[in-house]
């Protein structure tokens, strides 16, 4: 699978963004929808909403320089041990290298034009249960520090390995572990090794016609073990549940042995649920071998749909509203207006002038006919699912409320567009570095009341620090809301900046993304929805969860781990 | 927060006057009036009508949950209790009116022509505004002299073509509501109405306050409200008050709003319009009520001529910046916004903290007259001073105040002769120049009884020194360290130090000190007299200087009379007052006290008959602890601790024994 993927960048070597000959923007490979157009309003956008310009231009560099990267540093009588086990490894440089990182902005830079001060100093590739006990033993015996390794797509610097450790690190990959163990169709669950990725769950299970239905935006990389050990949320969560509703049971093992349940029920009260000890604990206490997870009838019919809202403040309203009548579909999600004009920007060239006709009709009667501002208005997409009865009705109800707060209908291609556009947009960082456009994604959540609010000063904050710390042009700011709950939204920022002229852009990106996350706790928003703490977000654990709920998790770790065999540092 | 001070005061740079009566003598009001006024606005205004804004306030769930809970608690219907609230915001609300707007710019021009020589403001510091008021929401927090002040203000601000303030001006029992078609006037022209008290009525602090965020929070206008709380009949930073600053802070503590403005504004006058009402007040002689036809009679001053005002609109202050990295988040992220919700220790810090800051501002900014100086020169020469000697010594105050980063304005090349002339002329109501010599205006008529002549005196005195007053806050740190040099009789740092500290504790309702830096404000007022080559310090010891012994003894005098009517008052409660009271009878008793000292000439303070001077000299007994406060059913009552008094009085008399923690320190 490696060989599939960028060293240096998101996703697969095949799809990327470039700007071919005519110097029009175009995404290729044939994986995805978008593959192969050309998009011809794409470069304006750029040029307009950045200042970027296609003459200046920056290049990572094309292969690693194994040179440059750190020794491998093994203990001799850790090898025979290992051999003895049969257990694949390497100690080669780039397998080291493509494991030392997660997704971060900082990480992809150092990819591009530096290297990592640590890395794994070697990789293992268990292909069971037993496999993962025996290495974690041997870790115990020869006092080896574990960073467990599954689909590689934090946002969180989870991956990067401590500075100062200097035991070796062993970087334990779990994606040989992908097999679906058993399906029971009585309870409607299966059980699955922890290493499998998304995309491979699903289309496994779809064989048997079922699916689990967790689709995280990463779905196509990351893994069912990274999922738990991070609390993922997927994009369907309205019908399927978040990974801590559809987990049954979780075998993991830690140093001081196996964790797991004697029975998979629904629900129990037995004290507090182990499960939440390891969910979301980030390969601090130890490597999630096997899953046993709810799975759903494949879905008899899909419909995408959108609806345009005349400003950002009537279209959460109108989620708002959905929520407390509880009739969310599948997935409902709100962009601002400026991730709606880059949607827009992402629109291939049509094919014919009828096309091109319809859609100038469409623009001139929302735009002219219902007096709805290009530069204010707002679109939410739809995706339903079920019965195709049940979605008919329901699409009806979900499209009378949002009729109330001031909607239109706006068809179910952009819909469909809004929806491929998440897993596309991952590709767009790789093609800005190229020109010297940094940014990154931040989500929280927060209670409905502070929405607005927190939206439109966590915006503005960027805005303005951008402005202080020498950011020439104005940056790209916006959000939207990506999940519904009865309590609350899910809230998504995507976060860019043209960094000519400044001389160290991660140092600033790093001080931006900061105070922008100092704004989401001032305004009431939490550290993170779904992403997680990892490195990244420590400092703000305290606050988070008070020092006596910190001290609480440090004594499960001291206990479960005591000599930080899994000593990637994440959390506390 | 406070330590940039000290350097502002050396390299401070302000802007240039600009006279906006000038364009109104050469065109015509009335076109002037009938002006296209477009204002900029706030960036984020969605536009509404006043009655929208009301009608908001009364569903908002703020006002509703009080609602509810006092129909819960007090058994009777919502709807009674809403009416109420309506009624309440029909009180309060303002509805401002184009129309009524035009007619004030039409006759306040007339007004303010007649009246003002010159109407001098900054314009950059409008240009500042403008550019604030569009980007977030925005508070004015103007000093308060006089009723001019907000009429001014929004006079200004439709000059400028800027967004008109509603203001926050307090309803008295007869005060300006009574006014009825003022009242209406000004309501159309952006006032709005608070009552002065309002202690427990839980509804009207929830409309109240509702209705105030609200208008800051859709951006609708600037709010206006005067920190002092009430004009300062003595031209004396009066202490703030906090209700409605916590108020207007509040929206950007939730975050409802991403930024807030605070502005501060100085509006000096050279002469105050209602500078012998204020000197009535102050002696206890009931102050005329102001009703309409009141007002009309007030005609009368508009024959009399009031000089220059000078309004100075500072840079806008970010609540941001301010609270960044003092505010803990947490209790307003674990209660919905809408519940009332009693400010936490260190917000109310906070607040405290940034009126005091904003106060200290508008002193800075604060113009002062080559009147002032004179004023201040005179009152320390009584009765009657040479005049050759007042323009030398005005002079040498000039430089003074000018050294302590004190606004003087003295009109260009205007030699100084001419300047303190032309003093004098303004106000020959106050001094007058008799042959060669200038003479305080004390006299009744002929012969009167010897009370009449007290009070005459003690009337000029205290016109006079409300013009000395203006300086008092610029001086007040070099001329207390001048007063403990003084008063110590000693050179030792620690000693000085510790009576300063005393000082500034026993006046800090009667001068405004930034709480809790007794040392840097010690700091800051040796490095002043340092500068003007006063005293000399060195590691333990802080010596006045050859030449410096006539700045000191200066400075120490132009406090003196504070001093010794503090001592007066604290010697009146200390003997006279054995029993509890209340502030209705401490005023004229204490009043009495010193008229008959005066008419017998065992005191010459006449400052003590000042009520405000009594009641901050009382305030501060209480807030050393030497006298109890207790709320009772009508009002406060006091009780003196005797013992207590006389200790603190005795900390004026003798040497004052040294802190050794404190001394530490230094």
């Amino acid at each position: 699978r490696q060989e599939l993927l960028k060293w240096n960048g998101w996703g697969y070597n095949d799809s990327k963004f470039i700007f071919n000959k005519k110097g029009q923007a175009e995404f290729t490979g044939k994986r995805y929808r978008l593959g192969g157009m050309v998009l011809p309003t794409f470069k304006e956008w750029i040029e307009k909403t950045f200042g970027a310009s296609l003459d200046h231009k920056t290049t990572s560099r094309a292969s690693l320089n194994v040179n440059d990267v750190p020794p491998s540093i093994v203990n001799e009588d850790f090898l025979q041990d290992l051999r003895a086990t049969k257990i694949s490894y390497s100690q080669d440089a780039e397998d080291r290298v493509f494991r030392a990182h997660g997704h971060c902005l900082h990480e992809i830079f150092v990819l591009r034009e530096g290297m990592f001060k640590r890395i794994p100093d070697i990789v293992v590739w268990p292909v069971c249960h037993e496999d993962v006990v025996k290495i974690v033993e041997l870790a115990c015996k020869h006092n080896l520090c574990i960073i467990p390794f599954g689909g590689g797509t934090s946002v969180s610097s989870a991956l990067e390995c401590p500075e100062e450790e200097k035991r070796t690190i062993v970087s334990l990959d779990t994606s040989q572990m992908n097999r679906i163990l058993w399906i029971d169709e009585k309870n409607l669950t299966a059980c699955v090794e922890a290493g499998i990725v998304g995309q491979d769950l699903e289309k496994q299970l779809a064989e048997s016609g079922f699916c689990t239905g967790h689709e995280p935006d990463s779905m196509e990389f990351s893994s069912l073990g990274g999922w738990v050990a991070t609390r993922a949320s997927g994009m369907k969560k309205n019908i399927y549940g978040n990974i801590e509703d559809l987990v049954i049971h979780i075998k993991m093992v830690t140093p001081r042995g196996i964790v797991e349940k004697n029975c998979q029920v629904p629900r129990m009260s037995t004290g507090p649920d182990i499960h939440h000890f390891i969910m979301g604990s980030e390969g601090i206490l130890g490597v999630v071998t096997e899953v046993t997870i709810k799975i759903r009838p494949v879905p008899e019919y899909q419909k995408y749909g959108s609806v345009v809202f005349p400003n950002f403040e009537r279209g959460v309203a109108c989620l708002r509203e959905v929520a407390k009548q509880r009739c969310a579909p599948a997935s409902i999600r709100l962009v601002d207006n400026a991730q709606f004009q880059f949607g827009h920007a992402l629109k291939p060239q049509v094919a014919s002038i009828f096309t091109s006709f319809l859609d100038g009709l469409k623009k001139f009667y929302i735009t002219k006919f219902k007096g709805f501002d290009p530069n204010i208005l707002c679109v939410a997409t739809l995706l339903f699912e079920g019965d195709r009865e049940k979605v008919l009705q329901h699409e009806k109800q979900v499209y009378d409320i949002a009729t109330k707060f001031g909607g239109l209908a706006a068809g179910e291609d952009n819909g469909q567009r809004g929806y491929m556009l998440t897993f596309v947009i991952a590709y767009l960082r790789d093609l800005g570095l190229d020109y010297y456009v940094i940014g990154e994604s931040f989500e929280t959540s927060v209670p409905w009341d502070r929405v607005l609010d927190l939206c439109r000063n966590v915006k503005e904050r960027i805005v303005r620090e951008c402005k202080e710390k020498g950011v020439q042009f104005a940056p790209l700011s916006t959000c939207r809301v990506t999940q519904t709950y009865d309590a609350g939204a899910c809230v998504y920022f995507y976060f860019a900046f043209n960094y000519r002229g400044i001389s160290d852009p991660i140092h600033v990106y790093e001080q931006i993304e900061r105070a922008a996350r100092e704004e989401i706790l001032a305004n009431g928003g939490s550290l993170s929805h779904h992403h997680g703490v990892g490195k990244l977000r420590k400092r703000w654990m305290k606050e988070s969860i008070s020092d006596v709920g910190l001290g609480m998790l440090r004594s499960v770790k001291e206990y479960v781990d005591p000599n930080n065999i899994f000593g990637n540092k994440n959390l506390l | 927060f406070v330590c940039s001070q000290q350097k502002e005061l050396t390299s401070k740079k302000r802007d240039e006057f600009e006279d906006i009566l000038e364009e109104r003598r050469l065109s015509s009001d009335l076109r002037y009036a009938m002006k296209c006024y477009t204002p900029v606005i706030y960036k984020g205004l969605s536009p509404c009508k006043p009655n929208a804004i009301k009608s908001a306030v009364l569903q908002s769930e703020q006002v509703q949950y009080v609602i509810k809970q006092l129909a819960k608690e007090m058994g009777e219907s919502p709807d009674i209790i809403q009416e109420e609230a309506m009624e309440i915001l029909d009180e309060m609300g303002h509805s401002m009116q184009l129309g009524a707007v035009r007619f004030f710019a039409f006759t306040l021009s007339k007004i303010f022509k007649q009246l003002f020589q010159r109407v001098c403001v900054n314009e950059e510091g409008m240009q500042r505004l403008q550019h604030a008021i569009q980007e977030h929401p925005v508070v004015l927090l103007p000093s308060h002299r006089s009723y001019v002040d907000f009429l001014m203000l929004s006079y200004l601000l439709y000059t400028y073509d800027l967004a008109l303030p509603v203001i926050a001006a307090g309803i008295g029992k007869a005060d300006f509501l009574g006014m009825k078609i003022v009242g209406e006037l000004l309501r159309r022209a952006g006032a709005f109405f608070m009552r002065r008290s309002f202690g427990g009525n839980r509804l009207y602090w929830a409309v109240f306050a509702e209705y105030v965020k609200t208008m800051l929070r859709t951006g609708y206008a600037p709010i206006e409200f005067f920190l002092e709380g009430t004009r300062s009949r003595t031209a004396k930073t009066l202490t703030p008050k906090f209700g409605l600053l916590s108020i207007v802070m509040e929206p950007f503590f939730k975050r409802e709003v991403f930024d807030t403005y605070l502005v501060p504004i100085s509006i000096s006058y050279e002469r105050i319009l209602e500078e012998s009402l204020y000197a009535y007040e102050l002696l206890g002689v009931p102050k005329p009520k102001e009703s309409t036809s009141g007002l009309l009679k007030a005609r009368r001053i508009l024959s009399d001529s009031f000089g220059t005002i000078h309004i100075y609109v500072g840079q806008p202050v970010s609540l941001r910046t301010l609270a960044s990295g003092r505010i803990n988040r947490c209790p307003y992220n674990l209660v919905p916004r809408h519940l009332p919700q009693k400010p936490s220790e260190d917000i109310q810090e906070f607040v405290s903290d940034v009126a005091y800051k904003m106060e200290l501002l508008q002193i800075e900014n604060m113009v002062l007259s080559p009147w002032v100086l004179v004023a201040a020169v005179l009152l320390q020469n009584l009765p009657a001073m040479d005049f050759e000697l007042l323009i030398e010594k005005t002079l040498w105050l000039k430089g003074l105040t000018q050294t302590f980063g004190g606004f003087i304005e003295w009109p260009d090349n205007l030699c100084a002769k001419k300047a303190v002339l032309s003093g004098l002329s303004l106000h020959s109501n106050i001094a007058r120049l008799v042959d060669g010599r200038v003479v305080l205006n004390d006299k009744g008529g002929e012969d009167g009884a010897i009370g009449e002549i007290v009070f005459k005196r003690a009337l000029a005195i205290l016109m006079c020194a409300t013009y000395r007053n203006q300086l008092l806050n610029v001086f007040v740190r070099p001329s207390l360290v001048a007063l403990a040099l003084q008063m110590t009789r000693s050179f030792r740092k620690e000693e000085v130090y510790s009576c300063f500290s005393f000082l500034r504790d026993v006046f800090s309702d009667e001068f405004i000190f930034f709480p809790g830096i007794s040392l840097k404000d010690f700091e800051e007022g040796c490095f002043l007299l340092i500068k003007c080559d006063a005293i000399q310090t060195s590691q333990q010891e802080i010596y006045p200087t050859d030449k410096g012994s006539v700045t000191v003894s200066f400075l120490s005098a132009m406090f003196r009379p504070f001093v010794e009517g503090y001592q007066l008052i604290f010697r009146y409660l200390s003997k006279e007052t054995k029993e509890a009271f209340t502030e209705k009878q401490f005023i004229p008793g204490v009043r009495n006290f010193v008229f008959q000292l005066l008419e017998k000439g065992n005191t010459q303070c006449y400052e003590a008959l000042s009520s405000d001077l009594q009641k901050n000299a009382l305030a501060a007994l209480v807030q050393l602890g030497a006298v109890k406060k207790k709320k009772m059913a009508n009002g406060f009552t006091f009780n003196v601790n005797q013992e207590a008094v006389n200790k603190i009085l005795d900390m004026f008399d003798t040497r004052i024994p040294v802190q050794k923690p404190v001394a530490a320190r230094l």
